[in-house]
C-alpha cells in the first residue's frame, strides 16, 4: 500500500476483440486506459476471428501493459494488484491476458483479482466520474451480451433478464448487413438514421409475455428481412441477394424504423426493470451503449423516473481494461481475491 | 436416400421438430444447419437442446459473436456459428471441435460457410423460409458408414 493509501490496481482485459490494459487509483481514477482494437483486422474479414484473436492477444499484449504502465507513470513498485477478465469471453483469448495477469501477480508478489467482463461494464460508468448512486438498474448491450442487471453495489449484482436469442449489437450488425451496410454495423445505422424517417416502417416491438424482463431481437431482425427483401410466398422479391431496389433514402428510413423499434425494446425493459426495484440510478454499458438514439431514450427515461443517469463515454462503452481495474479495486476493498489457479470460463449466464 | 421433409407453421412448430429430432441424436453427432438469416437456425437448435434435457430454454441464443455456447443436458450440447468465421478450419480446431464431438452433441449454424471442415458423417438440415411463419425443413441423417468408437445412444423422450 502507497503512503497515501490509495491502491492502484493494473487491470488486464483480453476477452473478445480487444486486448487492453489500464492503470486505476481506488477504483475510479484513471490514470492510463489502453486499447490496441483488432477492429481493422476484423473489419477486412468481416468479423471476430478467434484464431486470429487469441494470435493477436499475444503479440499486443505485453506491448499494452508495459504503454499502460508508462503512460500512469508507475513501476511494479507502486501497483497493489492485478485484475484480470477471466469470464464470459472466448477461452483462447481469455487465457491470454489471464497468463499475463498470473505471471505478473507471481512475478510482483501481488495479489489477482478475477473480474466479470459484463459486471465490469455495468460499472464503467463510475470511471472518472462520481460513484454511483444504489441501487442501479445496469443495462449492458454489445454484440455478445444484452443483459439488465440490479445492481446493490459494484460487486452485487442480480441478472433479472437477457436476450434469448439475437443480442441487440448483433441485431444492428446483421440489419446493418441485410440493409447492404458495412461492419460493424451500430454507428453506420446510428449515423444514417439521423435525418431519417424512424416512422417510415412500424416494426414490431417483441417484449414477451407479462412483465418479463428478457429480451428478443430475433422477430425484428426477420421483420427487416421481409421488409427490404419481400415477404415469401406473397412476392418474387425474395430471396433478393441486396437491397437494390431502395433507394438511399429508403434505406436510411428502413435504419433509423429498425433503430426505433430495438431502442423502444431496451428503454421499456429498463423502465421495467428501473420501476420494480426502485432503482435510483439507471446505468448502461457495452458498445451499444454508444449508439445516439438509446442514450436520448434514456436520458428522457432517467428524467422522467427521477433517477440519476449514468452513460459512460464512449471509451468506456466499449471493451477496456480500466472498467476491469476498477471494479476490480471493490473487490480488493473486500479481500476478494484469487489464486494463480484461477480459471477462465467461457459462459455464464442465467 | 432423399432427405426428410418436414414442414412447421409457426415458432412452436419448428420447436417442437428439434424436440423429435433430438430423440435420434447421439454423443459424436454433428448437426450441419443451413438458412438464410431468419431461417430460424437458432429456433431449431432451442427445439434440439430442450429436447436433450436443457431445463432452461432461454440459455440458448445465438452465438454469432461469441462463436460457441455449451448447454447442459443429459449430455453436453455445443451450439457454434460459422457466421462471422473467416478461417473456420483454424478457428473451429482452436475451440475445440474433436473434443466436443468426443463429449456431446455438435449443432453448427451456418454450416454452409466451411462445410469441408465438418465431419463428413454428420446430420444436414436446410431451412427455407416458405412464408412469414413456416418453415421447411430438409433433413438428411448421416450416410450409414463406420461409426465413431465409443458411440452411445441419446435417451428417447
Amino acid at each position: 500500500m502507497k503512503s497515501d493509501g490509495r491502491r492502484v490496481i493494473l487491470g488486464i482485459e483480453s476477452s473478445c476483440d480487444e486486448t487492453a490494459a489500464a492503470v486505476v487509483v481506488e477504483g475510479r481514477r484513471v490514470l492510463s486506459s489502453v486499447v490496441a482494437s483488432q477492429i481493422d483486422l476484423h473489419r477486412r474479414f468481416g468479423g471476430v476471428v478467434p484464431e486470429i484473436a487469441s494470435r493477436a492477444h499475444i503479440e499486443a499484449v505485453n506491448t499494452v501493459i508495459a504503454q499502460a504502465m508508462k503512460n500512469a507513470a508507475v513501476g511494479p513498485e507502486q501497483i497493489d494488484a492485478i485484475a484480470v477478465t477471466h469470464e464470459p469471453g472466448l477461452i483462447g483469448s481469455l487465457l491470454v491476458g489471464l497468463m499475463a495477469a498470473k505471471t505478473l501477480a507471481w512475478a510482483w508478489s501481488r495479489p489477482l483479482i478475477g473480474v466479470n467482463h459484463v459486471y465490469a461494464h455495468a460499472y464503467a460508468a463510475a470511471l472518472d466520474a462520481e460513484p454511483i448512486d444504489y441501487p442501479a438498474v445496469a443495462l449492458v448491450c454489445s454484440g455478445g451480451h444484452t443483459a439488465l442487471y440490479r445492481c446493490d453495489s459494484p460487486t452485487r449484482l442480480k441478472l433479472l433478464g437477457a436476450t434469448i436469442d439475437d443480442a441487440a449489437g448483433e441485431a444492428f450488425d446483421k440489419v446493418a448487413s441485410i440493409l447492404g451496410l458495412g461492419y460493424p454495423g451500430g454507428p453506420e445505422i446510428d449515423s444514417l438514421a439521423k435525418g431519417a424517417d424512424a416512422g417510415a416502417v412500424r416494426f414490431p416491438r417483441t417484449l414477451l409475455h407479462g412483465q418479463s424482463l428478457d429480451f428478443s431481437f430475433s422477430g425484428l431482425k426477420t421483420a427487416v428481412l421481409y421488409h427490404v427483401r419481400g415477404v415469401p410466398g406473397r412476392s418474387n422479391k425474395y430471396p433478393g441477394s441486396a437491397p437494390a431496389t431502395l433507394t438511399e433514402s429508403q434505406i436510411a428510413d428502413v435504419a433509423a424504423s429498425f433503430q426505433a423499434a430495438a431502442v423502444d425494446v431496451l428503454r421499456i425493459k429498463l423502465r421495467r426493470a428501473a420501476v420494480k426495484i426502485g432503482a435510483r440510478s439507471l446505468v448502461l454499458g457495452g458498445g451499444v451503449a454508444a449508439n445516439s438514439a438509446l442514450r436520448q431514450a434514456i436520458t428522457e427515461l432517467a428524467e422522467k423516473l427521477k433517477c440519476s443517469l449514468r452513460l459512460p463515454p464512449l471509451k468506456y462503452c466499449l471493451d477496456n481494461a480500466a472498467m476491469i481495474a476498477g471494479l476490480a479495486w471493490h473487490y480488493l476493498d473486500q479481500g476478494v481475491t484469487a489464486n494463480l489457479e484461477l480459471d477462465a470460463l467461457a459462459t455464464v449466464k442465467r | 436416400m432423399p432427405p426428410e421433409k418436414y414442414r412447421t407453421s409457426s415458432l412452436a412448430g419448428t420447436l417442437r421438430l428439434g424436440r423429435k429430432l433430438a430423440a435420434r441424436l447421439a454423443i459424436g453427432d454433428c448437426v450441419g444447419l443451413v438458412g438464410a438469416l431468419g431461417a430460424g437456425k437458432t429456433a431449431l437448435v432451442r427445439g434440439i437442446a430442450s429436447g436433450l434435457g436443457l431445463a432452461d430454454q432461454r440459455m440458448v441464443s445465438s452465438p454469432t459473436f461469441v462463436l460457441v455456447q455449451e448447454y447442459p443436458g443429459r449430455m453436453p450440447v455445443f451450439h457454434l456459428d460459422l457466421y462471422r468465421m473467416s478461417y473456420p478450419r483454424a478457428e473451429l480446431a482452436d475451440l475445440g471441435l474433436d473434443e466436443m464431438l468426443g463429449q456431446g452433441i455438435v449443432l453448427v449454424e451456418w454450416a454452409d460457410r466451411a462445410a469441408d471442415v465438418l465431419p463428413n458423417r454428420r446430420w444436414r438440415i436446410d431451412i427455407e423460409i416458405t412464408g412469414r411463419k413456416s418453415r421447411t425443413f430438409s433433413v438428411q441423417p448421416p450416410q450409414s458408414g463406420p461409426k465413431p468408437a465409443g458411440r452411445k445412444r441419446a435417451n428417447r423422450i
